[in-house]
């Protein structure tokens, strides 16, 4: 035996023999929760895992978890209203994080490179998209990258619907939207332009399509009924956008009237302005307050010049002289007339007050729902009344705006693919939230937003040039670690370091960690430590 | 502060480490291969501040030497919890003896270490509050004055925890404990007595006293990284909160730290020859009521709130403030 010192019987032993984990009554677990502005996402991208990627420089992996979801983020990072940045978290600590300057950066980035993204294995089968517009393009793209094939039909002459002829160049430059059409195209999807579907059943048959996505969106403008004497001098605001991209420019008068509060009112007045107008004077007949518009849009105008009138509405129009009333809002915030009748001098009235879908095509349709303003109604899976045919985009009920449609495009070819399969497309159920509550923001350092440049003023009254720039590679970088990366680990260490029982395992760069079980005491201090949520306590069961 | 914090987007130097953030940038504990001093299967509570503060402590001084380095324990928690017979945690060379005389075991083990020649292997002590501020410190006060090459830690609980929550002379003005109970006209423990130990340490004019709390690692590894870089006697004090003896919730350990230090009751500095040299200012100043609500060894004070009590400990936390300048500089 052994000599042993004095009283000493036992051998020396590591603790590593007493299993702590044994005192636990609640366990510490990794888990994924929902960022905020993933769930704001009309268009469904995985926003915080995109800009983990950006954040170490990753552009390339970036831009495909973008494209994965979204295939225009140079388009998404200029016109999209970013929803995502209304619900971000970092808003409540100082600042949102600008994800729509880095997506635009990356989006950007991408055409400068020349990334594309390859079509999927062949299916066999093909896919009829009616409407080049965001929402059929989107479609197009994941029915390509699931392998199908897509022959998309356009009534009008260039490709990109709203994104064209609604929105003017200064904000959405013309070869950024070309770049990424063309990346589309390169994937093998087929756009036949200034073609009408004229009867929706003989085009699929004569095509032998095996289903059909409907995204023509809602180009009628509405019309009001003002009297008038001078018809011609009222043109109806879509038609003066479209014109922009024409061969000839629309003649307007020296003064301009630019009749309604939506974004396409915003739109037509600060075109107008551009093309030359001496004065252009926005009405509408609620307050700034009740616009539809987005509010930094109503600024960028105001700041050009763009005058207005809140509460007024057109009564009149004779030759040049407008007589409008003021109105006041009752309780409810409708607009209720006051009596009092004013006079105004306009060469030109710009009408923007909404649009209808032109549903005619679908008329021999069966059992297709459409309702009087042309809206079609879709069921869960974008599919309409009559089985293969599916519609999405401002065709269908929803807000009509370019992510909006988007997002249509991709849940609708998701839907399309498991038709096409005999399934059913399951969305993965979502994760919970990750509140703001969540988060231990102690350990994020201030950092301040980074600014997007402005074009001078001078500049944007008088050209179409794009009035808001982007982000270069450094400060693009620096935006995206502005990111908190709410409700998902960020491999920040804090856990591995807080522990009281080295009970957390590091694995490595890109591989997170692990809970020792053994050891864990289930204290809690992981949990409470970490700053992005990243783990929840939950009642041990034994 | 001693070292220069990163402005770094996203989280800084404020997480333990970080993917994006240069490896030297990180800290000790950030690194996988640590030393883990003291190991998995200790018997500390849950969320023992004790025990996080130790392995702090120690796998930096083993960083910076390089490995050699001894530790001397006091009796106390730290040396209960992990070492029940016959088993250690510790991955240190380890030396226990007494309640009252680590310091002086220390000074004898760096004058035996001198003897041999062996300049490279560093000198540790460390015990709670109970082992230095009270029943060690004729022997502290010793090591001090001789300026024998020992780093002394503190791991600062405010009260003897080990053998069930009595008052020490670092236990904090008006805090319940078994020997101080909240009863009477002026409950918990009394108003104006206590010792502040860093401040004795100064006062012996060594040549690097500093304070540290479990709730900024980094902080606290640059300041055992920089006390090892002196000879001589060195002594830093650690704020280590106590779920058991503190009554708070043992997920709460580092929240509750982080609080006391930012409501100024305890204040991160440094000095040298036993002048202030530098202070860390406070990020986010708070009063001093979260701090105590957090604990039930307070919650006397406010069922039914003790307004008088309140004011007493916010201008003793307004003072360390003044005194340090703890508020951050506006730029």
């Amino acid at each position: 035996m052994e000599r042993k010192p004095f009283a000493i019987t036992l051998n020396p032993a590591s603790s590593l023999a007493n299993h702590t984990g044994n005192w636990r009554t609640m366990r510490p677990v990794y888990v994924d929760h929902l960022p905020p502005c993933n769930q704001g996402c009309p268009a469904g991208e995985n926003i915080q895992g995109w800009l983990y990627e950006a954040e170490e420089g990753k552009y390339e992996q970036a831009w495909r978890k973008i494209m994965e979801e979204n295939p225009f983020p140079a388009i998404h990072g200029r016109v999209c209203y970013h929803p995502c940045e209304t619900a971000c978290n970092r808003g409540q600590l100082d600042e949102p994080v600008s994800i729509h300057a880095v997506e635009r950066f990356l989006g950007d980035y991408a055409i400068e490179q020349g990334w594309q993204v390859k079509a999927g294995v062949e299916t066999g089968k093909r896919v009829l998209v009616v409407g080049a517009g965001p929402s059929g393009l989107s479609a197009a793209y994941h029915l390509a990258r699931l392998g199908h094939a897509v022959t998309i039909i356009e009534a009008g002459p260039k490709p990109g619907g709203m994104m064209r002829f609604g929105i003017p160049q200064y904000r959405l430059p013309r070869n950024v939207l070309d770049a990424e059409i063309a990346r589309i195209v390169a994937m093998g999807v087929s756009i036949h332009l200034n073609q009408k579907v004229e009867n929706l059943e003989k085009t699929i048959k004569e095509g032998g399509f095996d289903a059909v996505f409907l995204a023509i969106g809602a180009h009628l403008s509405k019309r009001v009924n003002i009297p008038g004497r001078d018809a011609g001098r009222m043109i109806d605001a879509l038609g003066f956008l479209k014109g922009m991209d024409g061969r000839a420019v629309p003649k307007i008068g020296r003064r301009v009237v630019v009749y309604g509060g939506g974004d396409t009112a915003i739109d037509a007045a600060r075109t107008a302005k551009r093309l030359g107008a001496e004065e252009t004077i926005l009405i509408y007949r609620r307050d700034r307050g009740h616009m539809p518009a987005h509010d930094f849009e109503v600024e960028e105008a105001l700041e050009e010049g763009v005058l207005t009138r809140w509460l007024h509405t057109i009564r009149q129009v004779d030759n040049t002289t407008l007589t409008v009333e003021e109105m006041t809002l009752d309780e409810q915030g409708r607009p209720q007339p006051t009596g009092r009748i004013e006079t105004l001098e306009a060469d030109t009235v710009i009408l923007a007050v909404g649009q209808d879908v032109d549903t005619g095509f679908l008329e021999d349709v069966p059992g297709l729902d459409i309702s009087s303003d042309g809206v079609i109604q879709v069921d869960a899976s974008m599919m309409t009344g009559r089985a293969g045919v599916f519609a999405g985009g401002d065709m269908v009920p929803a807000e009509r705006t370019v992510t909006v449609a988007t997002g249509h495009g991709k849940k609708a070819a998701r839907h399309i693919d498991a038709y096409l399969r005999g399934s059913e497309y399951r969305k993965p159920s979502p994760n919970t939230v990750a509140a703001y509550d969540r988060l231990n923001t102690w350990y994020y350092t201030d950092a301040d937003k980074n600014r997007q440049p402005y074009l001078d003023l001078a500049r944007r009254r008088a050209s179409f040039e794009e009035v808001v720039g982007g982000l270069d590679s450094d400060t693009a970088l620096l935006e995206a670690r502005r990111c908190l990366s709410c409700g998902n680990c960020f491999e920040c260490d804090t856990c591995y370091g807080v522990c009281p029982d080295n009970a957390i395992i590091k694995l490595g760069p890109g591989q997170r960690y692990e809970v020792n079980y053994d050891y864990c005491k289930g204290c809690g201090v992981c949990a409470e430590e970490c700053p992005c949520g990243a783990i929840d306590m939950v009642k041990e069961v034994r | 502060m001693s070292y220069q914090r990163v402005k770094f987007y996203q989280t800084g130097t404020f997480t333990i480490g970080n993917r994006l953030l240069d490896e030297s940038n990180r800290t000790v504990q950030a690194g996988m291969d640590r030393t883990n001093s003291l190991n998995s299967g200790h018997r500390a509570c849950q969320g023992c501040g004790e025990a996080l503060g130790a392995r702090y402590a120690l796998d930096a001084v083993m960083r910076a030497t390089h490995q050699q380095m001894v530790a001397v324990n006091a009796t106390g928690c730290l040396e209960v919890f992990s070492s029940p017979y016959p088993e250690s945690a510790w991955q240190i060379p380890w030396l226990h003896s007494l309640f009252g005389n680590a310091p002086a075991v220390a000074s004898g083990v760096a004058a035996a270490l001198r003897a041999k020649g062996r300049k490279d292997v560093r000198v540790i002590a460390q015990g709670g509050d109970g082992a230095t501020v009270d029943i060690g410190f004729g022997c502290l006060s010793g090591m001090f004055e001789r300026n024998d090459d020992v780093l002394y830690v503190c791991y600062d609980n405010e009260a003897y925890m080990n053998t069930g929550v009595q008052r020490s002379g670092s236990t904090p003005p008006r805090a319940w404990t078994n020997t101080t109970q909240a009863v009477g006209a002026h409950p918990g423990n009394p108003m104006g007595i206590g010792k502040n130990l860093p401040r004795i340490a100064m006062a012996h004019g060594i040549p690097y006293v500093a304070t540290a709390s479990v709730a900024d690692l980094h902080d606290l590894e640059a300041k055992v990284t920089k006390a090892m870089k002196f000879r001589g006697a060195r002594y830093i004090h650690i704020h280590v909160p106590c779920p058991l003896g503190w009554k708070s919730d043992p997920a709460h350990t580092i929240k509750v730290a982080r609080l006391a230090v930012e409501c100024g009751l305890f204040p991160l500095i440094e000095a040298e020859g036993g002048e202030v040299t530098d202070r860390t200012p406070i990020r986010e100043k708070v009063p001093v009521e979260p701090y105590l609500e957090l604990q039930g060894r307070f919650k006397h004070l406010f069922h039914p709130r003790d307004a008088r009590a309140l004011e007493t400990i916010q201008a003793i936390a307004d003072a360390n403030i003044h005194r340090y300048q703890l508020l951050p500089v506006k730029a």
